[in-house]
């Protein structure tokens, strides 16, 4: 006698052919991303103001140009020489853009990293163990998100002075609820899911299963946060150092050159023009990257 | 619906409890309210002990709490550490400057977004649906404070040099000469379109998303079926349910609306809120900052609550489901 299996693949229509090498969901990501092309573009825009500020140090930019004042060429407009101009004490802007950038950046992706474990953490929890601690979560995540964050970054660097740790910590603590409400409703479906339940049978613990079973099939919108959430952080770095509160000089950082920048606008407005053109378009670049990242990582578009 | 509003209203007490122990563990772990004293040299450790005593400083954080919100409820919010002002007056004094650009910039966004909104998903992938798009994609992108000393550069500086009739670049009325309607309009032109543009940019967006799905639906073919206009359809039938949504994002907004305005208010030397919010926290003014806290958690959670009940009252499906 056949086996039943047998008998019934002959009924059913012949199934599609499969791949011998099936492409996973990264390298499907990864071809849908390259199809963004304003994102490809982006990325690749981005790519250049990361190794100008990363590599421009150490290969074309002197220290001096950016730190030593020099007072023969005060409050220059933009030349062959110094392609940005000088500030109004002779400094290169185009060198403290660069010795900025790295500040800039820095305290985006460091600030990031804060959100995005708080948010994670605080998000999983709240929503594989509902109940008390899901309700106490949200409850909190709803108060912060009802605090303007730029008031208590004010109050949290005025009281903790500017260091770049406060600066990070405290822009990286204020901006993790959306990710933490992301990542609750995520954990509240997954953990629902046949594969949980499966792990939960084997005995999987329930940090386990957590980080090592749900997380992973998370991790799209996670990516995606991410990106934006840098440039989140930088706007936010910017608009505290432009208001005096947050990096200060004579370090430089795109937002405190700004606020120099302001009494001289009648008499050198190439002050104020440069650093907030390398702020919009790392922040351009940033969005167009997160918007490219989160078609690619979407699991229903297919390619 | 008494019973859904009552309900909505007992839940923001939780909220604005929660949002002032934030605030006020927060600022307390963070800073030395004494700080300020103990930098002046004039002050001793005694005078500093009496200080503290005084503003009941040395007592356990929770005491201190209970004795703060005690204080807010009752309507004693402190005096400024530096101006000895009453801080209440202090705020009552510089609200409404914030207000008046809040409301103009609040009212010209939601005016323009849903325009562009409406106009973006009518012409669906035209040119002007392009435009739309990128035109908010660089308004969400664009930091405002640097965007406002743009516009200063082109509109006060350059139309000035140019001869061109120019735009004030900072505060409310000329330091010169009467106070009047024109010059304040005048003066609002630049803040508000800096204020305005990164909410422009999210809602017109929105909107024309929320447009889109709802153009799709069963009543709006009907709509068409039956003759009416398109314009009628469009703005009678589909606007109306277009903007339930909006309405959330907007009122839910508010908050980020007041950090936009300190920035702005900063840029343009505008004698508002945030301005003194910022003045006072470079002199670590701690009754200012906190009142200013409260005061603005208090607006938040008033406008979630409102939020809640419009929404409950414009869409029935809400109500019903909560009632059951």
């Amino acid at each position: 006698m056949k086996e039943i299996g047998q008998v019934l693949a002959l009924d059913r229509p012949r199934p599609p052919r499969i791949e011998k090498n099936p492409p996973g969901l990264w390298q499907l990501a990864g071809r849908r991303f390259l199809r963004h092309r304003a994102g490809v573009m982006a990325t690749l825009a981005l790519l250049v103001v990361v190794a100008a500020v990363t590599l421009g140090p150490l290969l074309f930019v002197p220290r001096d140009a950016a730190f030593r004042p020099d007072p023969l060429v005060i409050n220059q407009p933009p030349s062959a020489e110094h392609w940005f101009g000088t500030d109004q004490v002779g400094r290169d802007i185009f060198a403290r853009i660069i010795y900025g950038g790295q500040i800039s950046l820095a305290i985006g992706l460091l600030a990031m990293v804060v959100s995005i474990v708080v948010g994670v953490l605080l998000g999983a929890v709240a929503g594989y163990f509902g109940g008390l601690a899901d309700g106490a979560i949200m409850r909190f995540t709803d108060a912060m998100l009802s605090i303007p964050g730029i008031f208590l970054i004010i109050a949290l660097t005025v009281f903790l002075g500017s260091t770049l740790p406060t600066i990070i910590l405290s822009i990286g603590f204020l901006n993790w609820m959306i990710i933490a409400r992301v990542m609750r409703a995520l954990f509240l479906s997954l953990k629902e899911q046949d594969f949980v339940m499966a792990a939960r049978c084997l005995g999987v613990k329930n940090v386990r299963i957590m980080w090592g079973h749900i997380l992973p099939n998370a991790i799209a919108p996670v990516v995606v946060t991410a990106t934006l959430t840098v440039g989140e952080a930088i706007l936010t770095e910017t608009a505290i150092s432009y208001l005096g509160l947050g990096i200060q000089p004579p370090l430089p950082s795109w937002g405190n050159m700004l606020k120099n920048a302001q009494d001289l606008i009648w008499s050198a407005p190439w002050l104020a023009i440069f650093p907030g053109v390398m702020i919009f378009i790392t922040i351009l670049c940033i969005n167009f990257m997160g918007d490219a990242l989160r078609d690619a990582l979407d699991p229903h578009m297919r390619l | 619906m008494a019973r859904y509003i009552i309900r909505r209203i007992l839940i923001s007490i939780p909220v604005l409890l929660g949002i002032t122990l934030i605030t006020f563990f927060l600022l307390h772990a963070s800073g030395d309210p004494m700080a300020v004293y103990a930098s002046n040299p004039s002050i001793t450790a005694e005078d500093l002990a009496r200080l503290e005593k005084t503003y009941g400083f040395d007592k356990p954080v929770y005491v201190q709490y209970l004795y703060w919100l005690r204080n807010i409820v009752t309507g004693n919010w402190g005096q400024s550490f530096l101006t000895h002002q009453d801080v209440l007056a202090m705020i009552f004094q510089r609200l409404p400057n914030t207000l008046i650009l809040m409301v103009t910039a609040f009212v010209f966004t939601v005016v323009v977004s849903v325009a562009l909104g409406i106009y973006a998903a009518t012409h669906k992938y035209s040119v002007g649906d392009y435009f739309v798009t990128g035109i908010s994609f660089f308004g969400y992108s664009m930091p405002g404070f640097w965007f406002g000393l743009m516009l200063i550069i082109i509109f006060a500086v350059k139309f000035k040099e140019w001869g061109l009739p120019s735009l004030p670049a900072a505060g409310m009325y000329p330091i010169r000469g009467e106070p009047s309607l024109v010059e304040l309009l005048r003066h609002l032109v630049l803040p508000v379109a800096v204020l305005s543009l990164n909410s422009i940019a999210r809602y017109s967006r929105y909107l024309r998303s929320s447009m889109l799905e709802v153009l799709n639906q069963d009543y709006v073919r009907t709509a068409h079926a039956k003759g009416l206009a398109g314009r009628v359809v469009v703005g009678r039938h589909a606007l109306k349910n277009a903007l339930i949504p909006l309405l959330t994002l907007v009122l839910l907004d508010i908050p980020f609306l007041f950090g936009g305005a300190l920035i702005v208010e900063q840029v343009f030397a505008w004698p508002g809120m945030g301005r003194m919010y910022w003045e006072h926290a470079v002199w670590v003014d701690y009754p200012v900052l906190m009142g200013i806290l409260v005061l603005i958690s208090i607006l938040v959670v008033l406008c979630n609550l409102i939020a809640d009940i419009s929404y409950a009252f414009i869409d029935p499906r809400i109500r019903l489901q909560d009632a059951s």
